[in-house]
């Protein structure tokens, strides 16, 4: 125990000595740990060499790009851009595909809220059944529904409208509501619920303003990944869709494939359908370690 | 924490139990409709039983492309696992590069898939492709439309690309969960790096783990437009998975009642193995707090 503090002048010198030694030490065994951001700087490359090629491609005139490979565009052009932004059936694909993704998000959150508050607060007959039910829509393949989706919406007359793809997309996108916003609705003490209550409080006006703020960032992150599944899905958008309502990945695959492929524009087409997602995972930055936790780690 | 048990929950639950009933059950019924019948016109339609689904079962094309699915789903799992726990581990944990880097792994997650499958193809090109192109000059044959095993790989590392993410983040966000405390006890006990990993992190890791695999494990079996853009199932049919298979039944050749009887089998595999993974989860969490 004398040991644990120094006591004479020498001995503090001899400590510092050590300590020194030790940290000398710790500072030459800074290439072993570079390694991790080798490595971590190795596998970014690999995320990124695709997209960085892609945006190369974006930028060249479709000649430049088949006349031989280039790693940066020596004739900067936006003419692929302005392609998009020029044509209706284009910029259109971006309208139609923001329109429905935006209706899904709404519809999804104002139904999964009370659902969840329900599976995270209550027993009730068949609650267990219901709970994995809702899980087996997300295990749905859109291969299974295409049919049937398009039989119903054309019978029902919402073939061609982004309200169909919006429902549609429900499917997977309320299931997927519900088993996140439970998660994070489960951390917060029910002691809150009761309290407010005995405070006088009425269910919607507790719910509105003091429990819906109090998991912000809980519905911050599932509207992330509600955004994220509607945005990236194409089989049921592109198949409940014609014209009026048509996505702009389906604007894709018919453009490239009518005579020769226009890699410029596909390319640039792809850039821009990147975009939105960067938007989306800046704001959500700070939370989206959590919300991938789906609340229960 | 200990519900009340109240059946006004229900009200909570109704808006949500229409819309998706909507868009689950009359769909799912109409699948099962017209997998037990014959369907010639609207008029004319034949009880068949269970004829579609022995058809079905016994089709080799369909018992290939279940392997191949089978197969695909395995490799991609058995790769994106250890993978994103291993990216998981080395992304910083604060700072303007935390940042950076989540946004950076996230990336590939926000691409719609058949774009995913466009950038793959634009990269993979042997004429106009870096990485095609870039094979060829090391002196190999690359060329995903005629070499079965470049298209497979091909698929795989795609895969991998667009998925890894998802494994990394979940993994992450558990890691980050770990108190500091946890960690310095470790260092008083000189406990090795992989030590550290294998009775600290790992365990915390489980529960998003099993998560991970069970959302890799859907995804990667309901694959679609990716390898459709990439090969479109070629050569051949060597990469033509399960959803590809269905779509061309149903909507290229118009059988109904065949492909709804394959869409329910195909159903019914997913959710087989979900249930498994679902009750390995419940009982987690039991074990869990009967130990708390």
């Amino acid at each position: 125990m004398s040991q644990s503090k120094p006591t004479t002048p020498a001995e503090v010198r001899q400590r510092a000595a050590i300590e020194d030694k030790r940290k000398r030490r710790k500072s030459r065994a800074v290439p072993g740990r570079l390694r991790p951001k080798l490595l971590l700087g190795l596998y970014l490359l690999f995320v990124l060499l695709p997209i960085y090629w892609l945006m190369n491609m974006s930028f060249q005139s479709n000649t430049e790009i088949l006349g031989g490979l280039t790693l940066w565009p020596d004739n900067f052009t936006l003419e692929h851009y302005a392609k998009i932004f020029t044509t209706e059936t284009w910029y259109m694909g971006y309208v139609n595909s923001i329109t429905y993704v935006v209706m899904n998000m709404v519809i999804s959150i104002l139904v999964a809220l009370p659902a969840a508050y329900a599976f995270s607060r209550y027993h009730f007959i068949g609650d267990k059944h219901l709970f994995f039910w809702l899980l087996t829509n997300l295990m749905a393949p859109p291969a299974v529904f295409l049919l049937p989706y398009f039989q119903l919406y054309y019978t029902v007359g919402l073939f061609d409208t982004h309200i169909a793809v919006a429902l549609a997309h429900c499917l997977f996108n309320i299931p997927l509501a519900i088993w996140i916003l439970e998660g994070f609705m489960s951390s917060v003490p029910k002691e809150i619920d009761e309290t407010a209550f005995i405070d006088g409080y009425s269910f919607p006006r507790f719910f509105v303003r003091i429990f819906i703020p109090m998991i912000r960032s809980g519905i911050g992150v599932t509207l992330f990944f509600l955004f994220m599944f509607s945005w990236v899905e194409l089989l049921l958008a592109s198949t409940l869709t014609s014209t009026n309502a048509q996505p702009i990945a389906s604007v894709m695959t018919s453009t490239s494939t009518a005579s020769g492929i226009d890699w410029g524009t596909l390319a640039a087409a792809g850039v821009l359908t990147i975009l939105p997602g960067i938007l989306v995972v800046y704001f959500v930055r700070n939370h989206i370690a959590k919300g991938f936790a789906l609340g229960r780690t | 924490m200990n519900k009340v048990y109240d059946n006004k929950a229900w009200l909570l639950i109704l808006p949500m139990l229409a819309l998706v009933a909507f868009s689950a059950i009359i769909p799912l019924m109409t699948v099962v409709n017209y997998s037990v019948q014959d369907v010639f016109d609207a008029n004319t339609r034949f009880f068949t039983g269970t004829e579609w689904f022995v058809q079905m079962l016994n089709d080799p094309t369909l018992q290939s492309a279940l392997l191949r699915q089978f197969a695909f789903s395995l490799t991609v799992l058995c790769i994106q696992v250890p993978l994103g726990i291993g990216i998981a581990l080395l992304m910083p944990k604060k700072g303007w590069q935390a940042s950076a880097v989540l946004i950076l792994v996230t990336l590939p997650l926000l691409i719609p898939w058949n774009v995913v499958g466009s950038i793959w193809q634009i990269f993979t090109r042997g004429d106009i492709g870096l990485m095609g192109w870039g094979l060829r000059e090391l002196g190999y044959e690359y060329n995903i439309t005629r070499s079965t095993v470049d298209a497979w790989g091909t698929i795989i590392i795609m895969d991998v690309w667009h998925w890894t993410p998802l494994i990394a983040l979940l993994c992450y966000s558990g890691l980050r969960s770990i108190p500091e405390a946890y960690y310095q006890a470790a260092r008083i006990d000189r406990a090795s790096r992989w030590a550290v990993f294998r009775y600290i992190q790992l365990p915390k890791l489980t529960n998003v783990l099993v998560i991970g695999v069970l959302l890799r494990f859907m995804h990667s079996f309901m694959i679609y437009a990716e390898p459709f853009v990439l090969t479109g199932g070629g050569p051949g049919s060597s990469t033509t998975f399960l959803s590809q298979s269905l779509t061309t039944m149903a909507i290229g050749q118009q059988d109904l009642g065949p492909s709804a009887a394959f869409s329910l089998i195909y159903f019914l595999i997913i959710l087989l193995v979900s249930w498994v993974f679902y009750t390995a989860i419940m009982n987690m969490q039991k074990d869990k707090e009967g130990g708390a």
